[in-house]
């Protein structure tokens, strides 16, 4: 008897807001399965897909010292944009950011949740995660997201930490079914990834500094942007400039405006400079 | 067949409250401060890792004396309900008072309802934009809750300590000199003069969190090298 309430308090006692959830208010969990005949279910007679904002463009690249996240402002719905003012990049914690592409509102509240479990954990245990802790947890809540994914409404994160015990910035990129995936060097999801991954390649290399790696997002942002409708590039006439944050040993922190202005204006100038077609 | 005595609700309620009394007496006091600078919590606490302070939100902290698994279960109780209430609603939403309550309402039903009451005492404190805005909650054992100003000290030898305390407050204090009074104020029940920073826990809740820090979170925890080195700053 005694043995079996001790075995059901260590087995109460949980570290996790996801999993408290899933025990007190299901309801409240982003990925609950939509009902089986929901519109946008594949395969739904008569139902074409659900049109709902989709989250475009994110980049990350390691630079020395930390790691950045990069993430254009647009999301778009079908062929109409959705929205000019969109942030896709949020720090997760104090160490690690997140950036995130596919299907916007569902993106948002998984950004919401696995800020809000971070944070719990660190309260109930009084210390952080490691930065593979923080990985793992999230691809279990990309998991949980599976069934919603199989309806067409998709979420594919970019996380991206200072590992502290390590020293270094790391990437991880992920799949629709959780898959977790350590990436090196620089890494990019979402519809014009593959456009800033070609930028990537030419424009990255070992050791710059911060303000190169600024420089380096924003161009790759603005490739993208130049071949994928879906992206929105550097905006001069509404002062929109791409969500930066960089990670390194000090925190987490937004790269302010106005460096992200000069930094989309260099482009610009010297791609009208050059006069050529890409 | 055995006959259970009578016993009036009187002395049964009586009888719990001073169960519960002499096992808050027992331990080390607990001071939390309402400052210029924001709310200082200071605990006699020699172990550096089991805790009687704790964040529960981003201007909200926690302080508990007794026993420590009963104030430990209460501690992860408010954070689950911080939290959850924060994510279903907006992080504005999450108030001390609405924290407050429902701890006066679950140790209130603990006190009548179960074998014996929790011998623990909690302040939940929330610092505001201006002092005023403070609040200071204390909790005892039966559930009853009162709202407090200024300060707040709990367990050991209350009363001397808060004699000790209220001597020295005045609402312009910064984060050392409210530190420094607290620490004063633990000593008044003892021979020592003075407190090693090791034999402390403080944290803090920072007025100005944003502006100084970037973060929303006011809770900071100060190891004992921030101690010595904030007590060591106007000597």
């Amino acid at each position: 008897m005694q043995e079996s309430s001790a075995n059901q308090l260590a087995a109460d006692a949980t570290s996790s807001f996801t999993e408290h959830l899933r025990r007190s208010r299901p309801e409240l969990l982003p990925y609950t399965a939509l009902p089986a005949a929901a519109p946008g279910a594949h395969g739904a007679p008569g139902a074409g897909p659900l049109q709902a904002p989709h989250a475009t463009t994110i980049v990350a690249m390691t630079y020395a010292g930390g790691v950045l996240m990069a993430g254009d402002r647009r999301a778009t719905m079908g062929n109409v944009i959705a929205s000019r003012h969109i942030e896709k990049v949020f720090p997760a914690d104090q160490y690690s950011v997140l950036g995130i592409a596919g299907t916007a509102g569902i993106a948002l509240d998984i950004t919401r949740l696995f800020q809000v479990e971070l944070e719990h954990y660190e309260k109930i245990e009084g210390t952080q995660l490691s930065l593979d802790g923080k990985a793992n947890r999230l691809g279990a809540m990309i998991r949980s997201n599976l069934p919603m994914a199989m309806q067409g409404l998709a979420v594919v994160p970019l996380f991206a930490g200072f590992d502290r015990a390590a020293g270094i910035g790391r990437l991880f990129s992920y799949d629709v079914t959780g898959g977790r995936y350590e990436e090196q060097e620089h890494h990019a999801v979402g519809s014009g990834s593959m456009f800033a991954r070609g930028a990537l390649k030419k424009l990255w290399h070992p050791n710059l500094s911060e303000a190169e790696a600024v420089q380096v997002a924003v161009e790759a942002l603005y490739d993208a942007a130049d071949d994928d409708s879906a992206t929105g590039g550097p905006d001069p006439v509404r002062q929109l400039w791409p969500v930066v944050y960089t990670v390194s040993r000090t925190g987490a922190f937004r790269v302010a405006e106005p460096v992200l202005a000069a930094a989309a204006g260099t482009v610009i100038e010297s791609r009208a400079a050059a006069q050529r077609e890409a | 067949m055995t006959q259970q005595f009578y016993v009036s609700p009187e002395q049964l309620m009586k009888d719990r409250a001073d169960f519960a009394r002499k096992g808050i007496a027992r331990g080390r006091s607990v001071v939390v401060i309402s400052c210029r600078d924001g709310i200082a919590l200071v605990a006699e606490n020699p172990s550096p890792s089991l805790h009687k302070i704790g964040e529960i939100y981003d201007k909200i902290a926690f302080a508990a004396v007794g026993k420590y698994n009963e104030f430990e279960s209460l501690r992860q109780a408010g954070v689950r309900y911080a939290d959850v209430r924060g994510y279903s609603y907006d992080r504005g939403d999450v108030t001390a008072r609405g924290l407050a309550s429902v701890y006066a309402q679950s140790l209130g039903a603990v006190f009548t309802a179960e074998q014996k009451p929790f011998e623990v005492e909690l302040a939940v404190t929330e610092v505001g934009e201006r002092q005023e805005a403070d609040h200071l909650y204390r909790l005892t054992f039966d559930g009853s809750i009162a709202d407090e100003q200024a300060f707040i000290v709990m367990g050991g030898q209350a009363e001397k300590v808060s004699e000790a305390v209220a001597a020295g407050w005045r609402s312009e204090l910064d984060f050392a000199g409210a530190i420094r009074l607290a620490l004063a104020g633990l000593v008044a029940d003892k021979e020592d003069a003075q407190l090693p920073a090791s034999a402390v826990e403080v944290a803090v809740l920072d007025r100005g969190s944003e502006t100084s820090r970037g973060t929303r979170r006011a809770f900071r925890r100060l190891d004992d090298a921030d101690v010595t080195a904030l007590l060591g700053e106007e000597n």
